[in-house]
Parts: C-alpha cells; sequence; structure tokens
C-alpha cells in the first residue's frame, strides 16, 4: 500500500540564506554553530518518512529539537527550504495558492498546544469555523459541530465562551474542531502538554478511543516518551532536526538506534508501554475439550508442565486443567469436563503490562491472553512478567 | 581689526530660499484642481454636523439627560448616571446647552471621520511591514507637533467654520486609533492565526472573522483615546470658527471673563469625564463578550 503521507527529504531552515547553511550541516556541525556562521537555524534536516493510512504517528524528541517546524510542513504553516512532501501522492510543496487553501480546508486539520481557540466565539461558534469558511450552511454546520462536540463529550457546553472551561475541556474544543472538518489527517501538536497529569491520561484514552472509530492519520507530537510509547503506533525520535530513528515503541525500547535514544527511553516506565502480546509465549502445548482426559495427561508430561490450557473447536478458551487433577480424575472416571477450571484469569492481548502484573500475582496458574473473540493466544508466566520490566 | 571680522560674520547674506512659495503653489493647485473634491468633503461633513447638532437640540433637555443617566447606568452605575445627568444639568444652568450640542456634534463627527479613516489605515499597517514603517513617523510627527499647526493647512481648503474645526481635530485625533488597530491585529496570539490559517480561511475572512473581533477591545481603547483627544482640541479648534464651548472660552479669555472662562471649560471637563466613562465603558463591555 502507498503511504498516506509521504516525507522526502524534508528540510526547514530559518533565516535568509539557507543554502549557505547546508554544507556546514553536511560537515556536522551544531545548530549554535551554523546560527553564528551563517546567521540561519536549522529546524528541520532531511527528514524522510512514510506514514501509513490510520496510523497514529508520534515524533518525539527534546524542546527546540524540530518537531513543531516539521508537523508545520504537513500544513504548510511552515513552507519547506528543501524536499517535498506527498499526500495522497500530490506533493504539497508545489501546490498554487487555492489548491493549498483546498487541501487545508479538507484533507488536514490541527489541534494546538495551546489550543489556539478564538475567544470571541462561542463553542459552537469555534467548531463551526472551518465549515464556516467553506461556505457550509448554518444549519449543516451547526448540526456537525454539535455532532462533534457530543463525540468529544462537550454536549451542553455549546454556547459557552472557551474561558469559561478548563484546559482539558478547551483542548476537547479544540479536537472537535478539527474533526468538525472530517478531515484524513489530523495534526497534533503537543495538544496535550499544557494539561496537568490526571487529565492528560484521561484525554490520552480518549483519543485512542476516537481513532479506533474514525481511523483517521493522526500525526501526534510530544516530548514525552511515557505518552509517545504509550499511543503510537509507530515513534520518530528527533534530535538537531533530524529523525534520528523511526519504529514501533516495541522496536525502538529493543533496539534504541543510539545512545541518545538509550537515555530518552532510560527512565520510561515499560509496564505502561509493553502489551501483553509483547511479553507472552505461545503455548506448547492445547488440548480440546473433546480430547479427553488421556490426551490431557499425555500433553503435560511430555511437555512437562504441571497445567494446560482446554480449548474448545474454535480455540475459544474453556478453562485450565492440571495434572494432579487429571490423574486423581482418571482414577475416579471423571471427564477432562468434570475436573476442568473454568475460572481463570485472563488479559486481553492489548491490556498492558501493569495490569497484568496484580494479576499474575494472584493467580497459581500461567495467565491466559485471548483476542475479543476469546480465542487463546498466548500464556504469560510470571517470570515472564518479571524479565519484560527490566 | 578682529571687530570687523567680527562683523562682517554678522551680516546675513543677501540670498533668499523662497521655500514657502512652491508650497503655497501646491496649495493653489490643489485648491482649484481640486476643488469639486474639497467641495464634497465640506458639503458631507457640514451636513453631518448639521444633522447632529439639529437632532441633539431637537431633543428637550429633559429626554437628553436622561438618555445621558441611562447610558452612565448601563456601563458603569446608577450613581455615575445620576452623576452625569447632574454635570449636564449644571451645564445648562451655566446657559451653554446650545454650545455644548455643537460641541458634541463636531467631536462626533471628527470621531466617526476618524474611525472610518484610522482603522483602514491600522489594518493596512498591521498587513503590510513597509507601510507600517512608512506611517509610524508621520504618526510620531502628527502626535508631536503642536496641535495648532494643523488649523493652517485647513484653512486653506475650507471656509472658516466648523468643517476646518473638524478636519484640524482628526489630524490631532486620529493617530491612537490607528495605531491601537494596528497594534490589536499584531497582538492577535500568533496560534490562534494559526490556527484560522490552517482550516483554509481567505485573507478577508482571517481579517474579519478573527483578526478584527479579537482586536476590538484594543480598538476601543483607540476610540476612547482618539475621543478625549477631539475634545481636546476643542478650544483650539474654535480659532478657525468652530462653535461651541471652545469658542466661548475663547471669548472668555479675549474679554477676561473669568466667570465665562470658568463655566465653559468647567462643561468641557465635564464632557470629557462622560465621554471617557462611557467609551471605555464599552470597551471593557466589549472585552468581557468577546472573550466570554
Ligand atoms: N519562525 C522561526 N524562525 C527562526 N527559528 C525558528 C522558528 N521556528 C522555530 N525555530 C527554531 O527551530 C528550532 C526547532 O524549533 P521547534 O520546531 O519549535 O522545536 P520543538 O517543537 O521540537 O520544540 C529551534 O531552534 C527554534 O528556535
Ligand atoms: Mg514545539
Amino acid at each position: 500500500m502507498d503511504a498516506k503521507l509521504s516525507l522526502q527529504n524534508v528540510s526547514k531552515i530559518f533565516g535568509s540564506r539557507p543554502k549557505k547553511a547546508v554544507p556546514y550541516i553536511k560537515e556536522g556541525l551544531s545548530k549554535e554553530e551554523i546560527l553564528e556562521k551563517t546567521g540561519n537555524t536549522v529546524g528541520v534536516y532531511d527528514a524522510s518518512v512514510d506514514i501509513n493510512e490510520g496510523e497514529l504517528f508520534v515524533i518525539m524528541g527534546l524542546s527546540g529539537s524540530g518537531k513543531s517546524t516539521l508537523i508545520r510542513c504537513l500544513n504548510m504553516l511552515n513552507n519547506p527550504t528543501y524536499g517535498s512532501i506527498y499526500v495522497d501522492g500530490e506533493d504539497i510543496v508545489q501546490y498554487k495558492k487555492d489548491q493549498l487553501k483546498d487541501f487545508r480546508q479538507n484533507k488536514i486539520a490541527m489541534v494546538f498546544q495551546h489550543f489556539g481557540l478564538f475567544s470571541h466565539r462561542t463553542v459552537l461558534g469555534n467548531v463551526e469555523y472551518g465549515l464556516e469558511i467553506r461556505g457550509v450552511s448554518q444549519e449543516e454546520r451547526q448540526d456537525i459541530a454539535l455532532k462533534n462536540l457530543e463525540v468529544v463529550g462537550l454536549k451542553g457546553w455549546e454556547d459557552k465562551y472557551p474561558d469559561e472551561l478548563s484546559g482539558g475541556m478547551q483542548q476537547r474544543v479544540g479536537l472537535a474542531r478539527a474533526l468538525a472538518n472530517d478531515p484524513d489527517i489530523l495534526l497534533m501538536d503537543e495538544p496535550f502538554s499544557a494539561l496537568d497529569p490526571l487529565i492528560r491520561r484521561e484525554m490520552q484514552l480518549e483519543l485512542l478511543d476516537i481513532q479506533e472509530r474514525l481511523q483517521k492519520t493522526i500525526i501526534f507530537i510530544t516530548h514525552d516518551v511515557n505518552e509517545a510509547f504509550k499511543i503510537g503506533d509507530r515513534v520518530a525520535v528527533m534530535k538537531d532536526g533530524r529523525i534520528v530513528q523511526t519504529g514501533s515503541p516495541e522496536e525502538i525500547l529493543e533496539e534504541p538506534a543510539d545512545d541518545y535514544i538509550s537515555e530518552f527511553i532510560k527512565d520510561i516506565d515499560r509496564s505502561k508501554i509493553l502489551q501483553a502480546e509483547n511479553i507472552m509465549t505461545r503455548p506448547n502445548a492445547l488440548v480440546s475439550l473433546k480430547d479427553g482426559l488421556n490426551v490431557a495427561i499425555k500433553e503435560m508430561e511430555t511437555n512437562g508442565i504441571s497445567s494446560v490450557f482446554v480449548v474448545d473447536r474454535k480455540r475459544s478458551l474453556q478453562g485450565i486443567v492440571t495434572i494432579d487433577d487429571a490423574i486423581k480424575g482418571r482414577q475416579n472416571g471423571q471427564s477432562l469436563e468434570d475436573i476442568l477450571i473454568r475460572d481463570v484469569e485472563q488479559v486481553q492481548l492489548v491490556d498492558y503490562v501493569q495490569d497484568i502484573i496484580p494479576k499474575a500475582a494472584e493467580t497459581k496458574y500461567p495467565l491466559a491472553v485471548v483476542d475479543e473473540e476469546n480465542r487463546l493466544e498466548g500464556i504469560i508466566l510470571r517470570v515472564h512478567v518479571l524479565t519484560s520490566l527490566s | 581689526m578682529l571687530s570687523t571680522i567680527w562683523e562682517k560674520l554678522n551680516v546675513f547674506p543677501d540670498v533668499s530660499i523662497p521655500l514657502g512659495t512652491p508650497v503655497e503653489k501646491f496649495v493653489n493647485f490643489l485648491e482649484v484642481n481640486f476643488e469639486i473634491v474639497f467641495d464634497i468633503i465640506f458639503n458631507i461633513t457640514s451636513t453631518t454636523i448639521v444633522a447632529f447638532d439639529d437632532f441633539l437640540n431637537w431633543l428637550p433637555w429633559t429626554v437628553f439627560i436622561l438618555i445621558i443617566v441611562l447610558i452612565g447606568t448601563f456601563f458603569q452605575s446608577f450613581k455615575s448616571g445620576l452623576l452625569y445627568g447632574f454635570f449636564m444639568f449644571l451645564v445648562g444652568s451655566f446657559g451653554l446647552w446650545e454650545e455644548m450640542m455643537i460641541t458634541i456634534a463636531v467631536i462626533l463627527t471628527a470621531v466617526i471621520i476618524s474611525i472610518f479613516i484610522g482603522i483602514p489605515i491600522g489594518i493596512m499597517m498591521a498587513m503590510n511591514k513597509a507601510f507600517s514603517v512608512i506611517m509610524r513617523p508621520i504618526l510620531d510627527a502628527m502626535q508631536t507637533m503642536p496641535s495648532f499647526v494643523y488649523l493652517i493647512p485647513v484653512i486653506f481648503f475650507f471656509p472658516l467654520g466648523n468643517v476646518p474645526a473638524v478636519f484640524a481635530t482628526i489630524i490631532y485625533a486620529v493617530p491612537p486609533v490607528i495605531r491601537l488597530t494596528e497594534l490589536g491585529i499584531r497582538n492577535v496570539d500568533r496560534e490562534v492565526t494559526e490556527s484560522a490559517e490552517s482550516f483554509g480561511s481567505s485573507r478577508v475572512q482571517m481579517l474579519t472573522k478573527v483578526q478584527l473581533p479579537q482586536a476590538v477591545p484594543t480598538i476601543m481603547a483607540g476610540v476612547n483615546q482618539t475621543t478625549m483627544m477631539a475634545l481636546a482640541m476643542a478650544v483650539i479648534a474654535s480659532m478657525v470658527g468652530a462653535g461651541g464651548l471652545g469658542e466661548q472660552v475663547l471669548i472668555a479669555i479675549n474679554r477676561i471673563d473669568i466667570a465665562l472662562g470658568f463655566e465653559a471649560g468647567i462643561s468641557i471637563v465635564f464632557l470629557a469625564i462622560i465621554i471617557d466613562r462611557v467609551t471605555a465603558g464599552i470597551g471593557n463591555r466589549f472585552q468581557r463578550s468577546e472573550e466570554g
């Protein structure tokens, strides 16, 4: 599949004569040295990345690393000095004024760090703005705006002014305003950084929720590793205007490209990043309900394990049997179903390790990892949980 | 020897650089060639002043005072409203009611024209850096120049009376509304204009839907200052024939009539207080409803 958005060698150099800076960048001089020598500031240099449709792509980096500069190129608030940005195969850098207006009105919307709300308009007026300038009729835009306010949980607040709302609610307005345009691509420049931690966590979850439903392509910026790894399908790490690594959170955790990234992810809480599917193992043995007791005992003996999960024909989890119960059951002439322990701890593929820890501590048996249809996908032993955190 | 040199140094050479002549020629040129334009401007302005004055005189003084009380109550408090009403009553008791109405008519006209001229210029300055750079020293000069100076050009173009007074007043009073319009637009939060831009606003939409509404409180502060400066011109403007309270002050000065001077003077102060509080009150009100 072609990428929704493809950045090719994008550079943004601020200053009057950006060409002069290029050779120095290639020599590897620092931003400060280049500024001193040429009077130009390197915002972004040679950024290339493909972002797929429906992906939540996070750009992470320290303050001043060029994240905002890069994301602002994607809707041409910054005009890149070099490079191309393809959206659905069209290079937006080459767009004429009208094409750009069209692109901004229909395909892309942005959520700002400090919300960027219009203080002279009501919440409803804010959310309607994008539709209004496109010439959508009063009734229709009010309809759409109200729907989107409901999506972000602000039903009933439409007649308030932004400054009557808390920070978290203001950013919901910002999000609703962006969503109201029904853009393919949503740009979010540190949207939750101005919010306090509790609200931030809530908003992150809601964003994931909204993303699940609407399947937008989202480019999300943050300087917070935990946030990046929590919500990102893939993460690009920026340093001094360059993208130094791109990959899924697990990939970056497993194999940081350099010391800078290692340092970055050093104090990350892995239990909040890693999910069940990252630490589970495939079960060596599985028993089907109709297999019967003897098969179960044999499976456990050959694999040297003391319990085994039981599934039905569709691999949907039924329970677990232990070797002791099974042997006793065979002596008493019981069937597999009679001795099945149905009440087993199970976790979802996407559950975070931090939520798995208490369950792992309680249960005597391995944890069963199931998908949405309750099909057994893997097992987690207590030792897996512990090793995953180091 | 030395003294003869000294004397020679003291003799002014017999040259004349007639800087005044080209200016005079230019003014004559304008007068001759743009007579129609000045006639039109004169007629519009004069009609406006007369209309305001007629209306104000048509209002019974009781109704006028009632309106003042209501305005004061609306923008400030009932107490202030009453006080303002009392001020107006005092002016009437000085026998200066009609003069006050002329002054109000002249100032209203000057302020309205100032707003019509000032806001577009302020907008252009905010949009165009070069224009702003050119305009700034001109505005500085307009504000630092002694206000008498403005009487000179206007009397070339208009017959003595209220109209040249209005234009002298405009030249003196228009800079604040220009400056604060520019400032108000420039000071709109960058994220706010960028968010408007990111939705694909055209330049006109950006201006009318975002920048101007955001700048309203600042622009209102400019209108307030412009109004106060217009009032400050009242006495000086009467030197080119404006009637009203200013004229009474002038007469009092000529006759050394302390009583009249005081009454006319304090009447201007009363007007100043009321206009200042009311326009500031309008500004605050905008601020509130603009920002929530
Ligand atoms: N408009 C601008 N003019 C000049 N330099 C800029 C401009 N915008 C950003 N920069 C510089 O570009 C670099 C990257 O900034 P930015 O993209 O805002 O970083 P981040 O968003 O990662 O904190 C910084 O050194 C910043 O000073
Ligand atoms: Mg930033």
